[in-house]
This record gives structure tokens, C-alpha cells and sequence, in this order.
């Protein structure tokens, strides 16, 4: 068959749509917007106004006494340190536990998704008091060791930075299996088989090809538990010792006891332009990952 | 037909009259950004007549249906459907029927309430619309199945009830968008029959869009080819395929074989197609067709099915020649293909009755091809882009 | 996946699996059994049984307000939140202006930020508009965190959606009034639900932000909770937890249910 024209082959360029720039639709998010920006945005911008303007004529002094203090800069390197521990444990916990959801069969698979969103969506105080329950001197664990004679003192369990972490990475370890498990499951099996078809060990299949290939999902659940964990409240106040206490619990302590409103705001917008430069810089570095052919959603 | 008051009137001479066309397409142009999809086209598609857009993606085909239906408004240019100039008119107020390649039913209605809807927004009376309904689905042989849902039926009795509840208000015209392009083979031709069967007992005019050649030989009277938003030819399949007007067309119904060189025109009527060395003598009638001058780059085209193989036969003046070598054999079943390589490098191919194969040819095996000097068509070459 | 490696691996797997889930449950499960105690303090084993808890928590007036204010505020926030939240997504899905991406970042800010700092915020300023420790003050604040969820809710409805299925109406004769109400609302409908479902979630376990909007006269359950748990324990924080625990499992079923009941 002789080929067809040249001329005629040239490939059509895609067709980019060339809608009107504003359309009927778009009038509809008014409201929310309007709405956010009185209700969220307008608080938060009155709060970092307030970081520099109360005492009157503060200036940056406010963020000045705040890293001049040892023990304020302790507080942060504490919550920088509890964040961290956090998302290791929900890592070394929730890797095993996603990969698992990808390999059993359908129903199971969607029993485990049910274990982990029913505490996903039960009320964060409700589990730390549950932890709280367990972890105290007479609380349930104590009283089970004590009774079968493991130890004979009770163990300190609350009060601690140990305490405090079980308690967050229950909290937080779905954050970190659900987008872990939504980048596993597009894995293609395949890959599996085919390195096994060219003489990979299944150890070595999964090494090499199953956690790369899962990175981004990895990278984007520490990255959501991390800055999640910065800003807890209700868990350390609850479960952790006076050493314990992070960010959150400082700034609360300062407006509602101290009424310093300048010192608590500054310590806010902190804490906010913390999280956001962590999103930011983690954000780049996913994207990247995106160029190379990863199977993130985003 | 209808009466609702929102729809357009038609007038009393577009409903009588016979000649008024049902669709008229005058400069029609769609940009998008600098890219003209639609590059101006002219069209007119006649009462009760089946005709298909034919081209390869992008070509501008399934844009120009779109225009028609109202979902983009065109750069410039007009739409008259039925005499009324419904350029700037909103799709909802059309009145013409669609059948989209991906169905497009309603998920939540049943087939039933899916073929009501279009009643529903005329508000026609209840009684009237479960009559209608009815026999719109006995139309296309699903009467029982109107309470099913569409992820209860099968992808070709989807596409029935899209069909029906494109047809059931008696549209002006009917719109069909690559309508079997989700459907396997077999499924495909059954339905191709059903569309024309439906179409003929309601004397609707269609406007059918394809890539397809074959679907498009098979169902239409008028086929338009399309290409780079502008319309090569139209016609109905036999001029389409007999008679050509360029190259882009010859490639895109049947089969060809393309001889490229240059036109000599000889005196009299016809010419000789001239290429290093060969010489092929062309028809008084396709030279006139083609109205090429000489020494035009030109191309020769000749159908697989019009050469044969030459078993040592006497060569006389009416007849074309060329030496190849076998490459592949085919069996088709009624059919032998002969795949041939030239001294070139070029592959042609050739069609012939089984009964004419009792040759046992091989690979590599030199033949001899001939044509009679009639069959072959000329066309301008645009050369290599 | 040779089948030698197969059997260990297995159950090593289900193991951790099994132990990952106890890990994941088990605490909230301590609570449940915790609320029928006979006993005056919270133990585990409980020791007999007995509704005392439910009956006290019921019949507590701080308790019994609570419960309804927390209502109150949930049924409201998950009214204002999905109204706003679907026009939203609606706007984002299929609107098209400058901009576009800012508003939906805006949408979703309320998750990133940290809810101390929401809270803070909006102390401080609803406190000069005089409307901190009312139910509007409340319902508002709930609403801007309930928003997100009910916006990602819908436009995943929206976005997986059939296109020519609106086509196909207007086609049909009908308007885009009528394709919206016949044909966009009917399909994007559990997406809207499931979006005032975790609306309504949020505002009934949400501690944070109520403890600065609310005050004496007017409290939520999870801030009575909260009083309460700092303080002396008695079993009817535990029944209180457990009443939490099963209105929000009860609408997830519910959204399950509903999810497996879509159309399209």
C-alpha cells in the first residue's frame, strides 16, 4: 500500500479551547470565598497585625523576646523534636500496615480502610482521653502488668514524651497510611512480575522497585503527619509532662492566662509561616518527583 | 409538530416544501486561538438524506456537528436548520436530536424516563408522552426493557435507547457523533442497520459523524470528507470512490495505489504519467477530471482490485503495466492480497477472486501487474509537505 | 512471588496487620465498656453493669445542654457549610476565572492551618464583634473548618461526572435551570450528602476552636468533656465519649450506605 501524503500526515495541533474568561459558573464561589475571607482570613490577618502592634509600637519585639528566650526556643525545638518522633513512628507503623492493604484480597482490604478512617473521623479528644485512660499509673495497662505480675511498681507511662507520641501517632496514623496506600495501590503489579521474570528475588523486587516506586506516597504522608503533629494541642496538654509541652500549648498558656495577645500572636504567625514554609519547600519536592513519572495524584 | 411556545416556530413552507434543504451551512468557521478548526465551510444536507462527515481526528467533522447542535458558537458564519437561522440559538431551543459515542443516558433515570425527558421539558401531557415512549422503544426493538436502568443494559441496546430518545420528538434533524465508535465489530454492523432502518421509518435527516470509511460507505447517501476544517469533496460513495478529486480523498476511501511523477498531456485526449524511466498511459476522462496541465506533479492512482497479475498475457494499448516482485500473499477468504514491492522500494497491493489465485506464488518471485488505462485516476501531487 | 517465601511472609504480614488494627482500635474500644461500669470510678474490667452513666449524663443538666448545643451547632454549621460548599465546588469545578486555583487554596486552607491559631484568630476578633460564646459566633467558625471537606466532597462528584450528560440535556430541551435541577443536582447528590456528613463530624467532635468561642452559659459536649477530664474522672466522661463514638460511626455507615446507593 503505497503511504499516504506527507502534506495531509502533518499532525493536527491539539485544539486549545478557547472559552470566554469568565463564565456564568463562576459567580457561585462568591459566597464561600466572601465568607472564608470575613470569617478565616480576616481573623488571621488581625492576629499577625496584632503581633506587631500590641504593647503599641512593638515592632518585631514580640518575635525578638520570644527566640531571646531559653526557654521559649526550648519549647519549639520540643515540639520540632515530638513532630518528628511522630511521623517515624507513624512511618515505621503505617508502611507495613498500607502495603499490607494493597496485597490482601478486596474485602479485606476494605475492612482495613474502615479501621483506619472509624478513628480517623472519631473525636481527637475522645481517643487521647482513651489513651489517658491507659497510660496512667492505675490505668489499664499498669493494671494488667501489675496483675499478672510482669512489674511490681506501676510504670510511668503518662507525663512523658513516650506517652505523648503514642498518643499523637495514633491520632495521626492515618494521615499517614491513606495517601501511602493511595500511591501504593497504583503500583502496577506488574513490575512485581516482571523483575521476578528477569530473576529478581522477591526481596530484591520489593526493595528496588515496590519502595521507590511508593516514595511519593511516603513522602507525602510524612510530610502531612509532620506539619499536622506541629500543631497539636489536646494530646500533649493531656498526656504529656511539664517538658513536654509544645508550641500550641505555650501560645494557649499566653493568651488565656497571660493575656499577653501580643507575645501569643506573634508565637501564631510562628507556627503558621513554620507550616507553611515546610508545605512549600515539600511541595517543590514533589513536584519534582511528579516529572519523573510518579503516580501521585496531585 | 410541537407546540410548545419555546421552540423556535417552524414555518409553514419548511414543513411542506420538499426542496428547502434541512440544514444549510454557509462560511461556517470555528478558531480557536489562531488554529481554525472550521475553516469556513458551505453545506447543504437535504431532507430525509443520511449524510456523513468523514475524516481523521481533527479534521474539524465532530466540531462542525457541535456547531450544528449548539454546544459551541461558531467564530463566524451561519446555521439554518429547516429555514430558520439558528446561529445564535441556545442548544436547548434546537429541536434537533443527538446521539453521543459515549450514550450520554442518564444514570439515575430509567431507559423509560431517559426517553421521556425530552417530552418532559416540551411538557407535553403524561398520557401522550407514555404513548410516545412506548413506541419509541418498540422503534428500536427494546419495548420491554424501558424500566431497566442504563447500567443494566448492554453497550449496544445503550446506544438503541440513546437512539430513542434522540428520535421519540421528532426532532428536525438527527445528529449522531461516532455513535458506534465504543462497540465491538460485530455489534457495529448490526446496529449500522438498525440506525439506517430507523432513520428511513421516520424519513429523518442525518447527520452522521465518522472516521470510519466503511461505516461511512455503507449507511450514507452523501458522504462530505473532511479534512483540516475545510471539506475536500462531497458526494455520495460510488463518486467519492470512482472518481476522486485529490489524493487526501483517494487515501481516505478504499484502498489505493499511488504511482507519483509527472503529467505530460499528449494532443489528443489523455496524457502519459511519467516517472524514471516508466510510462503509464492516462484515461481521456480522468485527465479531463483532473485538470491538471503539463508537466503538474501528479499522482496515478489505481484500486488494488483493478490490477492483476499478468500470467504472461499479450499487453495491449489499453492497457497499463509494472514489474514487481512478491513480498506477502494474504488469504482473505473470497479475496487474495498481493502484497508487491517495486524496483523502487515502493509496496503496492493487489486484490483478486480466490478462483484467479492458482498460481502458487512465492516470495520474491517476479511478476508482471497490469491495469487497464481507465481505471486509473489522476490527482494533483502536493508533494512532501 | 515464589510460593516458598509465601507462608512466613504471610503471616508475619497478618500478624503486624492484626496489631496494627488492635493499635488503631483498641483505645477506643477501652472507652465503650468503660461507660456501663457499676462502679463509681473508671476501671477496666468494668465492674458489672449498668446505664447509671447514661441515665446521669442525660439527666446533668451541664451534660444534657451540652449535648443539645453541640446539635444545635452541628446542624447548623452542616446547613451553612454545605450550602457554601457546593456553590463553592460548583463555582471551581466549572467556573473559569483568573484566579481560579487562589480560591480553591482559600477553600482549603482552613486544613492547613493549625487549629490553635484558627482558634486564637477568631477569638480575638469575634470577641470585638461581640458574638464569641454565642451559637452564631460557633457555627461560623465550624462552618469555615467544615467548608474543605464538603468543597473536595462535591467536586469529586462533580469531576467525575459525565460532561455530555449536560450536553445531552440541553439538548434535549432543557435549560441550564432545569439540566441543573434534573439532571447535575440528582447525580452530584451523594457527594453533596457525604459533604454535609463530615461537616456535620467536625462541628460535633470539634474541641479546639469551641473552647475559645464558647463560654459558661453555653458549652458543647466536647468542651464539658474537656472540662471534665482534666479535672476528676468520673464514668461519665466515658459514656460521653462512647455517645460521640457512635453518632459519628453511625453516619459514616450511614455514607457508606448511601455511597453504595449512587447512580452513576
Amino acid at each position: 500500500m503505497a503511504t499516504a501524503d506527507e502534506a495531509r500526515s502533518r499532525t493536527w495541533p491539539s485544539l486549545v479551547s478557547a472559552r470566554p474568561r469568565v463564565n456564568r459558573w463562576s459567580a457561585l464561589a462568591l459566597p464561600a470565598v466572601v465568607f472564608l475571607i470575613a470569617v478565616f482570613l480576616v481573623p488571621l490577618l488581625a492576629m499577625a497585625l496584632r503581633s506587631v502592634t500590641d504593647p503599641p509600637g512593638a515592632g518585631l519585639s514580640n518575635y525578638q523576646q520570644f527566640f531571646e528566650q531559653q526557654a521559649y526556643v526550648r519549647v519549639l525545638t520540643n515540639t520540632f523534636w515530638v513532630a518528628l518522633l511522630a511521623t517515624l513512628t507513624c512511618l515505621v507503623v503505617g508502611y507495613p500496615f498500607a502495603y499490607l492493604m494493597t496485597i490482601v484480597p478486596g474485602r479485606v482490604a476494605g475492612l482495613l480502610l474502615i479501621a483506619v478512617l472509624l478513628p480517623f473521623w472519631s473525636s481527637l479528644l475522645v481517643r487521647t482521653f482513651a489513651w489517658q485512660v491507659l497510660l496512667r499509673d492505675t490505668g489499664v495497662i499498669n493494671r494488667f502488668l501489675l496483675d499478672s505480675g510482669f512489674i511490681s511498681e506501676p510504670l510511668t507511662l503518662i507525663r512523658t514524651t513516650s506517652g505523648v507520641i503514642l498518643g499523637m501517632s495514633h491520632i495521626l496514623l492515618p494521615f499517614m497510611v491513606l495517601p501511602m496506600y493511595a500511591v501504593m495501590r497504583r503500583i502496577d503489579p506488574e513490575y512485581s512480575r516482571a523483575a521476578a521474570n528477569l530473576g529478581a528475588s522477591p526481596l530484591s523486587a520489593f526493595l528496588r522497585i515496590f519502595i521507590p516506586l511508593s516514595l511519593p506516597g511516603v513522602l507525602a504522608g510524612c510530610l502531612l503527619v509532620f506539619v499536622l503533629a506541629l500543631g497539636f494541642y489536646i494530646t500533649p496538654a493531656l498526656l504529656g509532662g511539664l517538658k513536654d509541652q509544645m508550641i500550641s500549648q505555650l501560645i494557649v498558656q499566653q493568651i488565656t492566662q497571660r493575656l499577653d495577645w501580643g507575645f501569643g500572636s506573634a508565637m501564631s504567625v510562628l507556627l503558621v509561616a513554620i507550616t507553611l514554609t515546610f508545605l512549600f519547600v515539600a511541595s517543590r519536592a514533589v513536584r519534582l518527583r511528579d516529572l519523573f513519572g510518579s503516580t501521585t495524584e496531585e | 409538530m410541537t407546540t410548545d411556545p419555546s421552540m423556535p416556530a417552524r414555518s409553514a413552507a419548511a414543513s411542506t416544501s420538499p426542496e428547502r434543504p434541512a440544514l444549510v451551512l454557509r462560511g461556517l468557521r470555528k478558531d480557536f486561538g489562531t488554529i481554525a478548526a472550521v475553516d469556513g465551510i458551505d453545506l447543504e444536507v437535504r431532507r430525509g438524506e443520511f449524510l456523513t462527515l468523514l475524516g481523521p481526528s481533527g479534521s474539524g467533522k465532530t466540531t462542525t456537528l457541535r456547531m450544528v447542535a449548539g454546544f459551541m458558537a461558531p467564530t463566524s458564519g451561519s446555521i439554518e436548520i429547516d429555514g430558520t437561522d439558528m446561529t445564535r440559538v441556545p442548544p436547548y431551543r434546537r429541536d434537533v436530536g443527538m446521539v453521543f459515542q459515549n450514550y450520554a443516558l442518564f444514570p439515575h433515570m430509567t431507559a423509560a424516563d431517559n426517553v421521556a425527558f425530552p417530552l418532559r421539558m416540551r411538557r407535553r401531557p403524561a398520557a401522550e408522552i407514555k404513548k410516545r415512549v412506548a413506541d419509541a422503544l418498540e422503534l428500536v426493538k427494546l419495548g420491554s426493557h424501558g424500566d431497566r436502568y442504563p447500567r443494566q443494559l448492554s453497550g449496544g441496546q445503550q446506544q438503541r435507547i440513546a437512539l430513542a430518545r434522540a428520535v421519540v420528538f421528532e426532532p428536525r434533524l438527527l445528529l449522531m457523533d461516532e455513535p458506534l465508535g465504543a462497540l465491538d465489530r460485530k455489534l457495529r454492523e448490526s446496529l449500522q442497520l438498525e440506525i439506517i432502518r430507523v432513520s428511513r421509518e421516520l424519513g429523518a435527516t442525518v447527520l452522521y459523524v465518522t472516521h470510519d470509511q466503511e461505516e461511512a460507505l455503507v449507511m450514507s447517501d452523501r458522504i462530505a470528507i473532511f479534512s483540516m476544517g475545510l471539506i475536500e469533496q462531497l458526494g455520495s460513495g460510488e463518486d467519492l470512490y470512482d472518481r476522486p478529486a485529490s489524493l487526501f480523498v483517494a487515501d481516505c476511501i478504499g484502498e489505493s495505489n499511488i504511482l507519483r511523477g509527472t503529467y505530460e498531456v499528449d494532443g489528443g485526449a489523455g496524457g502519459w504519467m511519467t516517472r524514471e524511466g516508466s510510462r503509464w498511459r492516462v484515461g481521456g476522462a480522468a485527465a479531463a477530471r483532473s485538470e491538471l496541465s503539463s508537466g503538474a506533479a501528479a499522482a496515478l492512482v489505481v484500486r488494488p482490485e483493478r490490477m492483476r497479475i499478468l500470467d504472461g498475457e499479450a499487453v495491449t494499448d489499453g492497457m497499463n503495466t509494472l514489474d514487481a516482485s512478491v513480498d506477502e500473499v494474504l488469504y482473505l477468504g473470497p479475496d487474495t492480497k498481493y502484497q508487491l514491492a517495486l524496483g523502487s522500494g515502493q509496496r503496492i497491493s493487489i486484490r483478486e477472486p480466490r478462483e484467479a489465485n492458482a498460481r502458487g506464488l512465492q516470495r520474491g518471485d517476479p511478476v508482471r501487474v497490469g491495469w487497464s488505462v481507465d481505471d486509473g485516476l489522476l490527482v494533483a501531487d502536493p508533494g512532501k509537505g | 512471588m515464589s510460593d516458598s517465601w509465601r507462608q512466613p511472609r504471610r503471616i508475619l504480614m497478618a500478624a503486624l496487620g492484626a496489631l496494627t488494627v488492635f493499635y488503631l482500635l483498641a483505645p477506643t474500644l477501652v472507652i465503650v465498656p468503660m461507660s456501663f461500669t457499676n462502679a463509681q470510678i473508671l476501671s477496666f474490667p468494668p465492674e458489672g453493669f449498668s446505664l447509671q452513666w447514661y441515665e446521669h449524663m442525660l439527666t446533668d443538666r451541664q451534660w444534657s445542654t451540652g449535648i443539645v448545643n453541640s446539635l444545635i451547632v452541628g446542624l447548623l454549621t452542616a446547613a451553612l457549610a454545605t450550602v457554601l460548599g457546593t456553590l463553592a465546588a460548583l463555582g471551581i469545578s466549572r467556573g473559569r476565572f483568573p484566579g481560579r486555583s487562589l480560591v480553591n487554596g482559600l477553600v482549603l486552607s482552613p486544613l492547613i492551618v493549625p487549629v490553635v491559631v484558627i482558634a486564637i484568630g477568631m477569638f480575638g476578633l469575634f470577641v470585638q464583634w461581640k458574638i464569641s460564646g454565642s451559637v452564631l459566633g460557633l457555627v461560623l467558625a465550624h462552618t469555615a473548618l467544615a467548608l474543605p471537606f464538603v468543597v473536595v466532597n462535591v467536586s469529586t462528584s462533580l469531576q467525575t461526572m459525565d460532561r455530555n450528560l449536560e450536553l445531552a440535556a440541553a439538548n434535549l430541551g432543557a435549560d441550564p435551570r432545569r439540566s441543573f435541577m434534573h439532571v447535575t443536582l440528582p447525580i452530584i447528590l451523594p457527594g453533596v450528602v457525604a459533604g454535609a456528613i463530615f461537616a456535620f463530624i467536625t462541628s460535633w467532635d470539634e474541641v479546639v476552636v469551641a473552647i475559645f468561642l464558647t463560654s459558661a452559659r453555653f458549652r458543647t459536649l466536647p468542651v464539658e468533656m474537656w472540662e471534665q477530664v482534666r479535672q476528676v474522672v468520673d464514668p461519665t466522661v466515658a459514656a460521653v465519649s462512647t455517645t460521640l463514638l457512635v453518632v459519628t460511626t453511625t453516619l459514616l455507615l450511614v455514607l457508606v450506605f448511601v455511597r453504595r446507593q449512587a447512580p452513576a
